[in-house]
C-alpha cells in the first residue's frame, strides 16, 4: 500500500455502452507502454465467460490487459476490465473487489458503480471518461468524480454512435471537457500529466 | 456515501448486540449495501438507521438480509454445471452416499439446480443437499421451493446450456406468477441457518459449493472460511467457487488441484 501511495498515481476509468468498443480499440494503440496511470474499463457487455474482451483488447494495447478477479491488485500501467455479471469496486488504493448485487440501469457491471467507487478512493487523482451509449448509466458516477475534484471527459455526442450517454452527462453538468473521439487519448494523456493542483490528504 | 466511522458504528452495533459480525466483510461493497438500505427505507440520515437497529430488534432480520447480497439464479454459469455433470457426477456415482453443502445458498436456486443434476444422473435418491445461509428469511424461500415464473425462461436456457436434455418445465408446476418445484427435489434438502463467520464445520462432504460469497469478504476472512471448508471436505472432494473467485492465493492452494481451468472447481488431494 505504502509504495503505491507514494507514487500518487492517477486512475483513468473509462465507461461505455453501445458504440464504445470501437472508440476504445482506437484509443488503446495510441497509449504509450508506460502512461503512468492505472486504467479501468467498464463496458456493458454480454454475459460471456470466455474472456473474449480481454483477448481482444490485449491485441490493441501495448500494456497488460486483465479482466479483474476478486481482490486483484491495482498495478500501474495496467489496463483492467470489469468482468461480465459483476460490479467492479475499489476496495483499497491497491486492491479491487467485486460485487454481484442488483443491476443498476439494467447493467452489471454498472459504470456508475465503478465511477463512484473510483471517485471515493482516488478523489482528485481520478480521471473519468464516458463514451458512446444508449443508456443513462455513467453520468451520475461521472458527476461524483467531478465533485471529488477529479477530471471528467466526455466523448463529443456528434462523434458518438449513440449520443444519449454522453448527452446525459453533459446535461447533468458532469463534463469538464467534451472531446471528439479522435482526440480522446491526447486529452487523457494530458490529464495524467497534469500536476496535482491539490495536495493529497 | 456513508463515512468509514459510521460503517464501524453499525458493524459494532450488529456484532455486540446481535452477534452478526461484519468486521471482515469487504468494505466497498458493504458501504454500498448500507447506502442502499438508507435510501430504500427512507432514513433522513445515518443516525436514524443506527437508532432503529439499536432499539428495534425486529428490524434486525431485514437489515441482515439487505446488507448481504441475495442475487442468484438457477444454473448460473451453465458451463460450470456442465463440467459438474461431465466430470464430477461420474465420480460421485461411485459413492454409496453423497453429501453436498451449499454454503451461503441464499434463496436456493443453486441447490435446486444441483438436485436436478443429481436426479438426471439417477443419484438424487442417495444424496443429501445441505443448504445454509446466515439469513433466516431467505432460506424460508428455499424450503418452499417456489420461484418467480418470470425467471423460468432464463433458467430454462441456462439448463439447456448446462447439458440438460429434458423440458425444464417438467420440474415445476406454474401457478399464477409462480413456479412450484417438484417435491421430489426438495425431499433431499436439509435447510439451516449457518454463519460462515462464526459457525463451525458440522459434517464432512464430497462437494462444497460456495459461489459469490467470498467476494464479500476480506482476505483474512476468506482464508478463515476456506479453512472451514477444508475441514469439512473429504479427501478427493470438490470445492466449487464463483467464476471470479480463486483459491490460488490461499495457503491451502497446494493441497488442491484445479479440475478445469475455466470453471472454478478444485479437488482436495491431501
Amino acid at each position: 500500500m505504502a509504495e503505491n501511495a507514494l507514487k500518487n498515481f492517477k486512475v483513468v476509468v473509462i465507461g461505455g455502452s453501445a458504440g464504445s468498443l470501437e472508440v476504445i480499440l482506437a484509443m488503446l494503440p495510441q497509449l504509450p507502454p508506460r502512461p503512468g496511470a492505472v486504467f479501468i474499463i467498464v463496458l456493458h457487455r454480454k454475459n460471456d465467460k470466455d474472456s473474449i474482451l480481454e483477448n481482444l483488447l490485449s491485441q490493441y494495447a501495448r500494456l497488460p490487459v486483465k479482466e479483474v478477479e476478486d481482490k486483484d491488485p491495482l498495478q500501474l500501467n495496467h489496463i483492467y476490465i470489469a468482468p461480465p455479471d459483476y460490479h467492479l469496486l475499489i476496495e483499497t488504493e491497491d486492491s479491487f473487489s467485486l460485487d454481484s448485487s442488483e443491476k443498476i440501469h439494467f447493467s452489471r457491471p454498472s459504470i456508475d458503480v465503478t465511477f463512484e467507487s473510483v471517485a471515493e478512493t482516488f478523489r482528485h487523482r481520478a480521471i473519468g471518461v464516458l463514451l458512446s451509449g444508449a443508456n443513462a448509466d455513467g453520468s451520475q458516477g461521472l458527476l461524483k468524480i467531478k465533485r471529488a475534484g477529479g477530471t471528467t471527459i466526455v466523448q463529443h455526442p456528434d462523434t458518438a454512435d449513440m449520443a444519449f450517454m454522453p448527452q446525459q452527462a453533459i446535461k447533468l453538468g458532469a463534463a469538464d471537457q467534451v472531446v471528439a473521439a479522435k482526440a480522446l487519448t491526447t486529452v487523457v494523456m494530458t490529464a495524467i500529466g497534469e500536476r496535482n493542483l491539490f495536495r493529497s490528504e | 456515501m456513508i463515512k468509514d466511522e459510521e460503517l464501524d458504528l453499525l458493524i459494532n452495533e450488529l456484532s455486540d448486540k446481535y452477534g452478526y459480525d461484519f468486521t471482515n466483510y469487504a468494505r466497498a461493497s458493504l458501504k454500498r449495501r448500507v447506502n442502499r438500505l438508507l435510501i430504500m427505507d427512507r432514513f433522513p440520515s445515518f443516525a436514524e438507521l443506527l437508532y432503529k437497529v439499536r432499539f428495534e430488534p425486529d428490524y434486525l432480520n431485514h437489515v441482515v438480509q439487505e446488507l448481504t447480497v441475495n442475487v442468484t439464479e438457477m444454473f448460473r454459469d451453465p458451463a460450470l454445471f456442465k463440467a459438474i455433470r461431465e466430470e464430477v457426477l461420474p465420480v460421485m456415482a461411485t459413492h454409496p452416499f453423497i453429501r453436498i453443502w451449499h454454503a451461503g445458498c441464499s434463496t436456493g436456486e443453486e441447490v435446486y439446480s444441483m438436485a436436478i443434476l443429481l436426479e438426471e444422473a439417477n443419484l438424487l435418491h442417495r444424496s443429501l443437499l445441505y443448504a445454509t445461509d446466515l439469513n433466516p428469511k431467505v432460506i424460508e424461500n428455499l424450503k418452499k421451493g417456489i420461484f418467480p415464473l418470470s425467471q423460468m425462461k432464463t433458467y430454462s436456457e441456462n439448463y439447456i446450456l448446462s447439458g440438460g436434455k429434458k423440458d425444464f418445465s417438467s420440474y415445476y408446476t406454474a401457478k399464477y406468477d409462480w413456479a412450484i418445484f417438484d417435491e421430489k427435489l426438495k425431499s433431499k434438502m436439509i435447510v439451516a441457518t449457518h454463519n460462515l463467520v462464526s459457525d463451525r464445520s458440522f459434517n464432512e462432504f464430497q462437494i462444497i459449493f460456495c459461489r459469490n460469497v467470498l467476494i464479500y469478504f476480506d482476505k483474512t476472512l476468506q482464508d478463515k472460511v476456506l479453512n472451514l471448508f477444508n475441514d469439512s471436505l473429504e479427501k478427493l472432494g470438490y470445492l466449487v467457487l464463483g467464476s471470479k473467485e480463486n483459491l490460488r492465493f490461499s495457503s491451502l492452494a497446494k493441497k488442491y488441484v484445479a479440475l478445469n481451468t475455466k470453471e472454478k472447481i478444485w479437488r482436495k488431494m491431501h
